[in-house]
């Protein structure tokens, strides 16, 4: 098999000599913070920086006795859905390495596909946990916005995003979450709703009697292999006892320039950090400078390090989030899309009160071919229409394998209640 | 402008923007200690939160929360049910997060006042808002200013301390009237214990000016908002003390009111006060208006304090407390003032006026003790652990066992220069005040060995009757009484 280039550091990371995950490996995405470990968000701005604290969650998965095996390659700060941003280079999808892993948790997703890794954790902002898994045919799951702390994990958009497992198996993926979930003092918007979990528990393929919601929003822009398998996947839930309903949800519409507007907007202010002065790419390594006297006042610095530091796609979103935070277009951008998240919220309510679950494609399309999205970054935004919605409601959702369209894994994404981590860990487990 | 300015009679409008740093022991959104002295090792009063490190999270310290409603309550400002934070988004090296953490649309307190005296006068000053935020690093230019030098140094220590902002409504009317505020404001602050003057750059001020015609000016001060929008305002920022806020802005009222008699418009500029020059400066680069593009913290989430006006007490303020002095106590206004506007100072009076004569405690404190303190430049703090021994000494006055005179110019200075008890001293300077058959064994003396002045007393010269008494005095090293000295003369006399 080719070098996927899962990982952007392989380096072990020993934890505790016995745990619910001792004798397990565990790729752990670049963006979040290991001690004496180079955590470089797949960016040339952090290459070579080395945290000097453990995110909390690796802290949870060394006292679990886990064995971390590397750090997993990424999006350039989670800014992509095919981990070809990365400053290091693309991973390649081991189900076919002519096709992108999905991203931006491409690397870690691709490591449990190819079985470098038994497990992994991803991050999930827009549905960076998600659309790897489907592509890699594995299980990923994005926790409900509080569960998991947050704390080390390298912010893009910290109002969106949550750090979520990726497995082979729902069980083995529903653990994970036990692990890392729970209240930490460290991370204020954390709840105490996963402190005693046993998710795995869940993983028992009954769905007798549940109740389905199908959003045909999020169903009927799809490939049309894609929707095939999906629909296939909701004929064997009914055949084990489960009931189907459709559902229907306007707000989705806006789910994809809701979301774009409010991650650009946050990214644009949690990379203000990266300047050069404290950590990472400074001016005199940007520049090429003998020293510092020759990188001018400090903007000009703080230009080059940035100009140098970021890649593309991450300038076009902080520039463009900039200006939808800026006086004057503020309240006609930021405003309105946290309106628009407002009524996703309220549309997801409703359509959970009549369904115990709701389920859509995780990707409305296959995985892309390598380079195939590059070109046009509209295109590769839309493909997150129906991971984005559930984001912008903080809610819990599943990515489990449903089957395969031409030969490529298609995902079926489950979405819960808030805290429902259980029911789409029971949902999902009745799909394997 | 209907008419010209520059014939026209000129008032200054002046608000404020107060920093204070709050005192609580840890930083607000870390575990940092606040506590970090100017000597400090620069740096090592940080982590990864204070650094903005990647992936380091604020979580609020209740404690600054607390400090900022008693502030609330003490300015008698409106506590909302819920608080939130805003970044506020800019590039400066001292900022390590490159945004400031801190409030904008639901601040910690809103719509209060503080009532100053100036001159007699009672004046009441508008509090629009006052609002948590987190304090940046600190800049050392290396080899110049911030435009030569060869670089600069970041200290991190400081970053993250709590601020709290207060912003007063465009009430003074007087340079002198600010420098009341802010020594009333710096008394309330300490009151609350929230706030340590003595810590370097606990204090920092911003202040907006304006010239507008003195006719449009109410007699009680208001002005109408077409008359403060029609006036350009100047911002003097880099003021560091009640004398500072005063002096600079007595140059800038100055200053425009130049510029406006010659025929010149003020303009609409920040300027820099140079405390040891003594003037405001243009900050020459002229900046576009900038824009912070405030959004809300997703990582705070919003604190319900709804009930915490109610929960969290206070302690009595300056000006309760010195109604209460001159009621319990019996003290005149002044001296009632004088004891009350420290705490400290305040404190120590009632532990004296609770042992002796509340008139004999006040002139202890607010005449002997304060007045040898300043003189020091000692505080009370500096004494506090010797409280038995200056109680010794007033027991001793109170029981005229030692005169007033040498309690203070001996006693108490050898004390606090020497650091001596007063026993040691008293024994020392043989100042214990002279028994009864001293003093008339003084007396006889000073008969038999005068007998001219002795004479001249009988004859009918008074004078003649002082000398004796400063003999007798000499005789008894000052330890006498001199109204028993002179008592005893005219009997002996007689």
């Amino acid at each position: 098999m080719a070098e996927l280039n899962a990982y952007i550091t392989e380096e072990r990371i020993d934890g505790a000599d016995d745990g619910p995950l001792a004798g397990k490996t565990v790729a752990v995405k670049d963006n979040i913070s290991t001690e004496g470990v180079a955590t470089t968000c797949g960016s040339k701005m952090l290459e070579g920086y080395v945290p000097p604290y453990d995110a909390t969650v690796v802290e949870r998965l060394k006292d679990a006795g886990a064995t971390i095996n590397g750090k997993a390659n990424m999006d350039e700060f989670g800014m992509g859905t095919t981990t070809e941003t990365s400053h290091f280079g693309a991973t390649l999808n081991p189900v076919d390495t002519d096709r992108v892993p999905g991203g931006s948790s491409g690397g870690s997703a691709a490591a449990v596909a190819a079985g470098e890794a038994d497990l992994a954790l991803g991050s999930d902002t827009g549905g960076s946990v998600r659309a790897p898994a489907a592509f890699c045919g594995v299980v990923g799951i994005k926790p409900t916005y509080g569960l998991v702390s947050r704390y080390g994990l390298v912010a893009y958009a910290n109002s969106l995003e949550q750090i979520g497992p990726i497995a082979p198996t729902v069980e083995a993926a529903a653990g994970l979450l036990d692990v890392i979930a729970g209240s930490d003092p460290r991370d204020a918007t954390t709840v105490d709703e996963g402190d005693d979990s046993n998710y795995a528990a869940a993983a028992d393929g009954d769905v007798d009697g549940m109740t389905i919601g199908v959003p045909v929003e999020l169903v009927e822009g799809a490939d049309e292999g894609v929707v095939e398998t999906f629909w296939d996947a909701i004929d064997e839930l009914e055949d084990q006892g489960a009931e189907y309903v459709e559902v229907s949800m306007p707000s989705v519409e806006k789910a994809v320039a809701a979301y774009y507007v409010i991650a650009m907007s946050e990214a644009s202010s949690n990379l203000a950090r990266f300047d050069g002065t404290r950590y990472g790419l400074n001016a005199v390594e940007a520049g090429d400078y003998d020293d510092l006297s020759e990188a001018g006042n400090w903007n000009e610095a703080f230009a080059t390090a940035r100009e140098e530091g970021f890649g593309p796609e991450v300038k076009r979103r902080i520039l463009l989030g900039t200006f939808a935070l800026s006086a004057g277009y503020h309240d006609r951008y930021y405003g309105k899309a946290q309106d628009a998240r407002a009524w996703i919220k309220q549309d997801f309510d409703e359509s959970l009160d009549e369904a115990d679950v709701l389920a859509s494609p995780t990707m409305p399309v296959p995985p892309f071919e390598l380079g195939e999205g590059l070109e046009d970054p509209r295109t590769m935004y839309l493909a997150d229409a129906n991971t984005v919605p559930v984001n912008l409601a903080d809610l819990p959702a599943i990515s489990v394998p449903a089957g395969e369209a031409d030969g490529l894994p298609v995902g079926l994404q489950f979405i819960g209640p808030k805290y429902g981590e259980e029911t789409i860990v029971r949902a999902a487990s009745a799909l394997e | 402008m209907s008419q010209a300015l520059a014939d026209r009679e000129l008032a200054a409008v002046i608000g404020l923007e107060v920093h204070v740093q709050l005192e609580t022991d840890t930083k607000i959104f870390c575990n940092c200690s606040t506590d970090a002295a100017d000597d400090e090792e620069p740096n090592s009063r940080t982590c990864p939160v204070c650094l903005g490190l990647p992936g380091a999270l604020p979580v609020l310290n209740e404690a600054a929360v607390e400090s900022a409603v008693k502030i609330g309550k003490a300015l008698d400002a409106d506590i909302p049910e819920e608080t939130t934070f805003h970044r506020k988004n800019y590039f400066y090296p001292d900022l390590p997060k490159g945004f400031q953490l801190t409030q904008y649309d639901a601040p910690i307190c809103a719509d209060g006042e503080l009532e100053v005296r100036v001159e007699g006068e009672r004046r009441e000053i508008g509090v629009r808002r006052a609002h948590l935020e987190e304090d940046p690093g600190s800049i050392q230019h290396e080899g110049g200013n911030i435009d030569t030098a060869d670089y600069t140094l970041v200290n991190y220590n400081r970053a993250g301390t709590p601020l709290m902002e207060i912003v007063t409504r465009p009430d003074f009317r007087s340079p002198a009237e600010t420098r009341a505020f802010l020594a009333k404001l710096e008394e309330v602050l300490e009151y609350l214990g929230v706030f340590d003057a003595t810590r370097d750059g606990s204090l920092r001020v911003d202040a907006n000016i304006s010239l507008v015609p003195a006719d449009e000016v109410g007699d009680d001060g208001d002005i109408s908002e077409d008359t403060l929008e029609d006036a350009n305002r100047t911002e003097v920022k880099n003021i560091s003390s009640h004398k500072g806020a005063e002096q600079a802005l007595a140059y800038e009222v100055t200053r425009q009111k130049n510029a406006v008699k010659r025929g010149r418009e003020v303009e609409q500029e920040t300027r820099h006060w140079d405390e040891s020059r003594g003037v405001t400066v243009s900050m020459r680069s002229k900046e576009a208006e900038k824009d912070y593009r405030y959004f809300r913290e997703a990582d705070l989430p919003p604190l319900q304090v709804s009930d915490w006006k109610e929960r969290i007490p206070i302690p009595e303020l300056p000006d309760d407390r010195r109604e209460r002095f001159r009621a319990e106590y019996g003290l005149s206004e002044e001296a009632a003032s004088k004891l009350t506007s420290r705490k400290s100072v305040a404190d120590l009076y009632e532990q004296l006026a609770a042992e002796f004569e509340p008139d004999l405690a006040a002139t202890w404190v607010a005449d002997n003790l304060l007045g040898e303190l300043n003189y020091r430049d000692m505080v009370v703090a500096d004494i506090t652990d010797r409280l038995d021994e200056i109680e010794y000494v007033i027991r001793l006055v109170a029981e005229d066992e030692l005169t007033a005179k040498n309690a203070e110019e001996v006693v108490l200075r050898r004390m606090l220069d020497e650091g001596e008890s007063p026993e040691a001293i008293i024994e020392e300077e043989d100042l214990g005040k002279a028994s009864g058959g001293e003093v008339e064994q003084a007396v006889a003396e000073a008969i038999e060995e005068n007998p001219d002045a002795v004479a001249d007393y009988e004859s009918g010269d008074d004078g003649a009757l002082n000398f004796l008494v400063g003999q007798v005095m000499g005789k008894t090293g000052g330890s006498a009484d001199p109204g028993q000295v002179n008592q005893l003369l005219r009997e002996e006399l007689a």
